[in-house]
């Protein structure tokens, strides 16, 4: 394969290339008009959700809250953001989409209906969907007029959704097809209109099916009672004879998972986003309890443990925010560069999308656990008012649980980072076997460049080199050995597990250190250095403790592959050393003015 | 019906600024601007009497060009076009007026409202001064904004200490809005890419005519005091001791 292809930004081609900084895309870079957009959706959900939280908890009052909350928010055209303009929408792009989303993720609850609805509900027909379709369905769901539901999950297969039981038949007369099922957990089933269904045309060809609420024969269940996203609807979706014209089959027959997942990969991204919204919320609300809080005479905001938690907090938020934005502006440049109007387009887009499936994973996996610690090292922050429910705190941590759940547990998308890589190999649209071999032969020669280029960054820059180097040797070296158990299911989703585990988190890994450093490159060509003291700090704290761990994983990984045999790992072990690299660094005193940063500002501000 | 409002650049309320080091303006760094909130107010209450009469909704804003973004937003919630005074350098409330009374006479409104005060500086004085300086009547403060059928005057309604007052006032005048007036739209995401397309008219100080000599000047801005600590008495013989002799109250 062309070297060209794999320079330019391709999903997963962070592992094996230097990045750019002038290629990547900032949240800096927003328009004033994208930004006005997020301003309307933070002073929606501050003035109107907000308020509603705890009403929308009350059972018999949450459809009600929910459908005219739903309904404010068509008016307000934030329910249109992604859909094409010649459908009633804006036609915006997917850093729009997700700048948005960040500001909705305000309220948990909320933020879980209108992403649902906005995301898994309208985006299967606004890229599967036939010209029909599109004009029947897209111009209601953008006004909020209908509101949508993606029904995937059953009782008996939520990982292993493909497998769903629900059945679908084709009428004698051909007119229609007969859907029988049951799906579990469906967000928004309460009041949607419109449901995205997965059902198997004569138990076989999984495919997609738009069904309506007023189609007889389809009916919820009681809402679910859940730990958190109280406020959301979530139901089960009972299917019986329910007649679905054929107009209504969305996409192939038999294609189905193209839209089941193809949708899941832009709701990944969102989720992921969303996640740092939320902790951003979370950083404001820590960060004023904490300077007002006095114990043993002191704010405790002054103490190096609680400073410790808030500069983690942050810099961990930094990471996820670089790397969700970057990530949309790839997805932007190549949606961009389509012709919109061929007939192919949106047929395109999504492929796209798919193309980027290793970075959509990684941040939802990524986004779902800085929000998880967030939140615990948030409610930890207050002691034991943060176990009361009074305090915000309480809610946001019982909100978050969900999100390492849904759109994919973590541990699925775990399996699919390394699963994507190399697939993507083995497609020839990554040469990682090829770039395996070259740090092979480097390292094992003791040829590794380890002198830091001098000036900005110069350390981190070469850490993530070093990083990437590392990942991409581990993984070679376990493809390598498991190639032939890889095709065995009982490796494959046993001892093999233990492996791709470790490898997707040096992969997440990698992409948070290289999008760090990239962002504040590039923020400083933007603005100067004295503009990025804050960032430089975020960053250098950040690729250090992650330079670490990537070394300590690497090993680990290169034992569980050795098996015990000691000759065999002296030969990675050869490798390891050609690839250390370590660097003294102070940085609790980072952290230190980290945290005093965030006590200045009481929020997350860069 | 012409309405002209006045739209301010402020930072973020709820931002915790800090001032610079040299003590002359405080750090914008990283700090949010927003409309200045009783300006937003002030917007809406034009909006609201425009959709009841018809007309047109004018708003102004002063400074560099960073304060169309402000005034984006107005055009955003629905004002119809802008008149941006493009001056850099300070200027005190007194100058505001005197601008603000030249771009009145070019562009004759029936009304021109104003927030009661920026959030800023908390001056509170423009409306005031502009209301003096074109000889028209004013209602400053104003709660509630009911506009004749003739047309021909405004009866206003303001919050005073221990009830309300009404007031009626000749078109044209000069009001200024209260918290209670309104509660502010929402900018639709429609309505924001529709205001990139409104027209905005750059002027300058000069071009206008109006001299600017600020009269007050900010000479240094302070953090207030930090509060310190409290003292436990142990007894209420102590407290009296402390107020009689430390802090000299009784
Ligand atoms: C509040 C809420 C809202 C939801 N909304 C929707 C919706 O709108 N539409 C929809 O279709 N679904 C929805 N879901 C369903 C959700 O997507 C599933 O719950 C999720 O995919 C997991 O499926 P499961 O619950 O059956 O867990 P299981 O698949 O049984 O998983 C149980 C555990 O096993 C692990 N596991 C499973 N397979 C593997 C593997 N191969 N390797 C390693 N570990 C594995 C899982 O990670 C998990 O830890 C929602 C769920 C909830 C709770």
């Amino acid at each position: 394969m062309s070297k060209e292809a794999v320079t330019k930004p391709i999903g997963g081609g962070f592992l094996l290339e230097p990045t750019s900084a002038k290629d990547i895309f900032v949240p800096e870079e927003f328009t004033e008009e994208q930004l006005s957009f997020a301003d309307t959706a933070d002073d929606f959900m501050e003035k109107e959700v907000i308020p509603l939280q705890d009403a929308m908890e009350e059972h018999d009052k949450k459809i009600e809250l929910n459908t005219k909350l739903m309904k404010k928010a068509g008016e307000l055209g934030l329910l249109m953001i992604e859909i094409p303009e010649e459908f009633g929408g804006l036609g915006m792009n997917l850093s729009t989409a997700l700048r948005v989303s960040e500001a909705i993720a305000k309220s948990g609850a909320f933020a879980g209906s209108i992403l649902a609805h906005n995301g898994i509900g309208t985006l299967p027909i606004v890229y599967f969907g036939n010209e029909e379709q599109k004009k029947k369905y897209l111009p209601k769901l953008a006004s909020g007029e209908m509101i949508a539901a993606y029904a995937l999950t059953e009782t008996g297969y939520g990982s292993d959704a493909l497998s769903a039981k629900t059945k679908a038949v084709l009428s004698k007369d051909g007119k229609y097809y007969v859907l029988n099922g049951e799906k579990q957990f469906i967000t928004n089933a309460g009041f949607a209109d419109v449901f995205i269904v997965y059902a198997k045309i004569d138990g076989e060809k999984f495919t997609a099916f738009i069904v309506e609420r007023k189609f007889e024969g389809l009916s919820t269940g009681k809402e679910e009672s859940k730990m958190g996203i109280k406020g959301s609807s979530t139901r089960p979706v009972v299917l019986s004879d329910v007649k679905v014209p054929v107009e209504n089959v969305l996409g192939e027959i038999g294609k189905g998972h193209q839209s089941a997942l193809g949708v899941l990969d832009i709701g990944r991204l969102k989720l992921g986003v969303a996640s740092t919204g939320g902790s951003k919320e979370v950083i404001k609300q820590v960060a004023q309890y904490t300077n007002q809080r006095i114990q043993f005479g002191q704010p405790i905001s002054s103490f190096g443990m609680i400073r410790r938690k808030l500069a983690d907090m942050m810099i961990k938020v930094y990471a996820s925010e670089s790397m969700s934005y970057r990530t949309s502006g790839m997805i932007d440049n190549a949606v961009h560069a389509l012709d919109h109007n061929a007939p192919d387009y949106s047929k395109k887009a999504a492929k796209i999308f798919e193309d980027y499936d290793i970075e959509a994973s990684i941040m939802k996996v990524y986004g779902s656990e800085i929000l998880g610690f967030v939140v615990d090292e948030g409610v930890q922050s207050l002691g034991g008012y943060g176990y009361i429910e009074e305090y915000k705190v309480a809610r946001a941590y019982r909100d978050a649980r969900i999100n390492r759940i849904f759109e994919g547990t973590n541990e699925v998308n775990r399996l699919l980072i390394p699963g994507a890589i190399a697939k993507k190999s083995m497609k020839g649209e990554l040469d990682f076997m090829g770039k395996f071999s070259e740090i092979s032969a480097e390292a094992e020669s003791g040829k590794v460049n380890k002198k830091p280029e001098p000036g900005f960054l110069g350390v981190e820059k070469l850490a993530t080199d070093i990083a990437k180097k590392l990942t991409v040797y581990t993984t070679g070296v376990a493809v390598q050995k498991y190639m032939a158990a890889l095709m065995d299911r009982a490796f494959q989703f046993g001892r093999g597990e233990y492996i791709f585990e470790q490898l997707a988190n040096m992969i997440i890994d990698v992409y948070a250190m290289d999008s760090v450093v990239t962002r504040t490159l590039k923020l400083k060509n933007m603005k100067g250095e004295p503009a990025v003291e804050i960032p430089v700090l975020l960053t250098r704290a950040l690729v250090y403790e992650t330079l670490n761990r990537t070394t300590l994983t690497a090993r680990q990984v290169l034992g569980d592959v050795a098996e015990d045999n000691a000759a065999e790992f002296a030969g990675y072990e050869k490798a390891l050393s050609g690839l250390a690299l370590t660097y003294p660094l102070n940085v609790s005193g980072i952290k230190d003015k980290i945290a005093q940063h965030i006590i200045e500002k009481e929020s997350y501000s860069l | 019906m012409k309405i002209l409002v006045t739209v301010k650049r402020v930072s973020d309320p709820e931002a915790k600024l800090k001032i610079k080091p040299d003590g002359s303006w405080i750090q914008t760094e990283g700090v949010k601007f927003v409309v200045n909130p009783f300006d937003e107010i002030a917007v809406e209450e034009a909006l609201r009497i425009k959709e009841k009469q018809t007309g047109e909704v004018v708003v102004v804003s002063i400074g560099e060009k960073v304060v169309t973004e402000q005034m984006r937003a107005a055009l955003a919630m629905g004002a119809d076009r802008g008149i941006f005074v493009n001056y850099t350098g300070s200027y005190d409330s007194y100058d505001v007026a005197n601008i603000l009374q030249k771009v009145v006479e070019q562009e004759k409104p029936d009304i021109i409202i104003l927030g009661k005060q920026a959030v800023d500086d908390d001056m509170g004085a423009a409306g005031f001064m502009l209301a003096e300086l074109l000889g028209y009547p004013q209602a400053a403060f104003a709660s509630k904004v009911e506009i004749s059928d003739d047309k021909k005057k405004a009866k206003v309604t303001r919050e005073i200490d221990g009830g309300l007052e009404v007031k009626e006032v000749e078109l044209p005048c000069v009001i200024t809005a209260d918290l209670r007036l309104n509660t502010p739209r929402y900018a639709s995401l429609p309505n924001i890419m529709k205001a990139k397309q409104k027209p905005v008219k750059e002027v300058t100080v000069d071009a206008l005519g109006a001299a600017v000599k600020p009269r007050v000047t900010v000479k240094k801005l302070t953090e207030p005091p930090k509060r310190k600590g409290g003292v436990k008495v142990e007894s209420v013989q102590d407290l009296v001791t402390k107020l009689k002799n430390e802090a000299k109250v009784i």
